[in-house]
């Protein structure tokens, strides 16, 4: 018998879990352009978002997207919107405009061989430090990754609650592997679904200062047609949302944006350990590459090889403390990508030990296997 | 060990041909049976060219008791080839005693002895009546050659899937595939030449 928490079992691909976690956080605007290997996210919300009161639109590019996303999330809808590489480059410039305004929404970047065109049907992981640092300027940004469809419903829902909770744009980085890989999944019931949404404001609208922080450095957020006048601009604005040439007030404002962020990172920081306990060499991967990881993790062990496995989910802010911590326990730290060392660059970046950061690239369009780990993993 | 219990519980099947032979979907029903009707673990992955019709076209089941980490095939133990080309790139990604199956309406150049022919799409055109079922009849030889899923499953799990009308002409072309496979015996094809200490 089934109970109230369970759902039917289903075979779902990754795209289609993170619709199924966008619709359980409660996103109800999508503006898109079609693009491989992103592409099932559209069109299954082209289905599931106007059946529940929801607005899906396509647009006639990737910027326009990000525009009706920025609106839409103003006029206070949780949104979206799905893309791979070309896509993101397009989107990079009203990101900011995200970031500035400290409008909550999630990107969805589903990853493929780049740069340009690249590959359209193949696994990469080459935007990392582009999500983080795509857009101008010192800006707050968390990005995410998934490895696998269950993740892809549970970081969805995550991505929704960061953004809302500290009113940040959270890029979910995915890739055609995780993307395309069909699995069975039981989803989470709504009622077992933690949700959060945007604070309000709870003072009359004459009071309202919509870039005022609160004790978190987020400044509850009225939408467009509330009430409370609201001014928005991509210009530094004071806490009445008004430009500024203050310089007092130009700091403040750039300093309440990374503090909100830092001091949430217990809260943001994901990542999953396995086999750490007694490890003396790590695998720090991400994405579908924490799978083939986890595989030759586990064969090392048999070898008699103590490795372990350190799968990030969060990869900005980077997770700073969680690596340190294992960079100083073990004598090497191998770091698998798709791509020539993005993340492997941020591990080095904090590795103040006598632990051997290690490079593991492959970037001929393929999946990187478990042997191919598991044999660098042996020699290290 | 470990290491081999592992091996033998998981089983990997490649469907591998041109993209519009229905390879992929073939792969979506099987790994529907399997996982949502049997309710073992599965993962289904497909790799494809960026032309819509044409091109390599593959998709991949990984079938486990246990969770499953890598989710693409690292060995397979059956490969379908829908025709020369993939039977051609494909064949050697087969384990020892693996199964090679082709269509041998399509695959005129056999790389072994070891090797099941039917000829899928003949028996869809003719006896079926549609060259588009073909993916169908060797759905059926593969569920029954791999012994892995329940075959009233893998029926329920096609017609769930199918477009409406067209339930009885997929049902008859998985009934007939796996008539032929039942006519095949596997005990009695010739070992394979790689010995099995090769592996890994």
């Amino acid at each position: 018998m089934m109970s109230e928490t369970t759902t039917p079992r289903r075979l779902l691909q990754g795209n289609e879990a993170i619709v199924h976690g966008a619709m359980a956080a409660g996103c109800r605007f999508f503006a898109g352009y079609p693009i491989t290997p992103a592409s099932e996210i559209a069109e299954l919300l082209s289905i599931l978002l106007p059946a529940a009161d929801g607005t899906f639109i396509q647009m006639e590019d990737e910027i326009a997207s990000m525009g009706a996303v920025i609106g839409a999330s103003l006029a206070g809808v949780k949104s979206m919107t799905a893309t791979s590489g070309p896509g993101f480059s397009l989107m990079q410039e009203n990101l900011g405009f995200a970031c500035v305004t400290e409008t909550p929404l999630v990107i969805v970047n589903v990853m493929r061989g780049g740069p340009s065109t690249g590959l359209p049907t193949s696994p990469a992981q080459g935007d990392v430090q582009m999500a983080r640092w795509g857009t101008h300027g010192d800006h707050p940004v968390v990005v995410l990754a998934a490895s696998s469809v269950e993740d892809c419903f549970s970081i969805t829902v995550k991505a929704f609650n960061i953004s809302e909770k500290y009113r940040v744009p959270v890029i979910l980085l995915s890739d055609e592997v995780v993307a395309h890989t069909r699995e069975c999944v039981r989803l989470p019931a709504q009622t077992e679904i933690k949700v959060v949404d945007r604070i309000r404001p709870s003072v009359p609208p004459d009071w309202y200062k919509p870039y005022e922080g609160d004790s978190r450095g987020v400044p509850p957020m009225a939408a467009l047609g509330d009430g409370y006048r609201h001014h928005i601009t991509g210009l530094i604005h004071d806490e009445h949302g008004f430009p500024t040439q203050n310089r007092h007030e130009i700091e403040r404002f750039h300093k309440r944006l990374t503090k909100k962020i830092t001091k949430g990172f217990s809260d943001i920081q994901m990542s999953r350990g396995f086999l750490l306990e007694d490890a003396e060499i790590v695998v720090i991967a991400y994405g579908s590459v924490a799978r083939p990881a986890l595989r030759a993790v586990e064969d090392a062990r048999r070898q008699g090889v103590k490795a372990g496995l350190l799968q990030l989910i969060t990869l900005f802010p980077f997770p700073r403390g969680t690596v340190s911590t294992l960079l100083k326990q073990c004598r090497a730290a191998l770091v698998p990508e798709m791509n020539m060392g993005q993340i492997s660059r941020e591990v080095q970046r904090v590795n103040q030990f006598d632990c051997a950061v290690v490079k593991h690239n492959r970037v001929d369009g393929q999946f990187i296997t478990p042997l191919e780990i598991f044999k660098h993993l042996i020699k290290l | 060990m470990k290491i081999q219990k592992e091996k033998q519980n998981r089983y990997e099947i490649r469907f591998s041909g041109s993209g519009g032979q229905g390879l992929i979907t073939a792969a979506v029903v099987f790994a529907e049976a399997v996982g949502v009707y049997d309710g073992k673990y599965v993962c289904q992955t497909q790799s494809y060219g960026p032309e819509a019709r044409g091109g390599k076209s593959k998709a991949e089941v990984v079938i486990s008791d246990q969770p499953i980490d890598y989710p693409k095939a690292l060995e397979l133990d059956l490969l379908l080839a829908m025709n020369q080309a993939a039977c051609d790139a494909y064949f050697f990604d087969i384990k020892a005693n693996g199964l090679l199956v082709v269509d041998s309406s399509l695959v005129e150049q056999y790389p072994t002895s070891r090797i099941i022919t039917i000829p899928f799409t003949q028996i869809a055109k003719e006896e079926i009546g549609r060259e588009l079922v073909a993916n169908m009849v060797a759905l059926g030889t593969i569920g029954f050659l791999c012994g892995r899923v329940d075959l009233a499953n893998l029926e329920k799990a096609l017609l769930a899937r199918v477009p409406k009308g067209t339930e009885e002409m997929n049902s008859r072309a998985l009934q007939r595939g796996i008539e032929e496979a039942q006519k095949i015996d596997v005990q009695g094809l010739p070992r394979a030449v790689m010995s099995e200490d090769d592996d890994l």
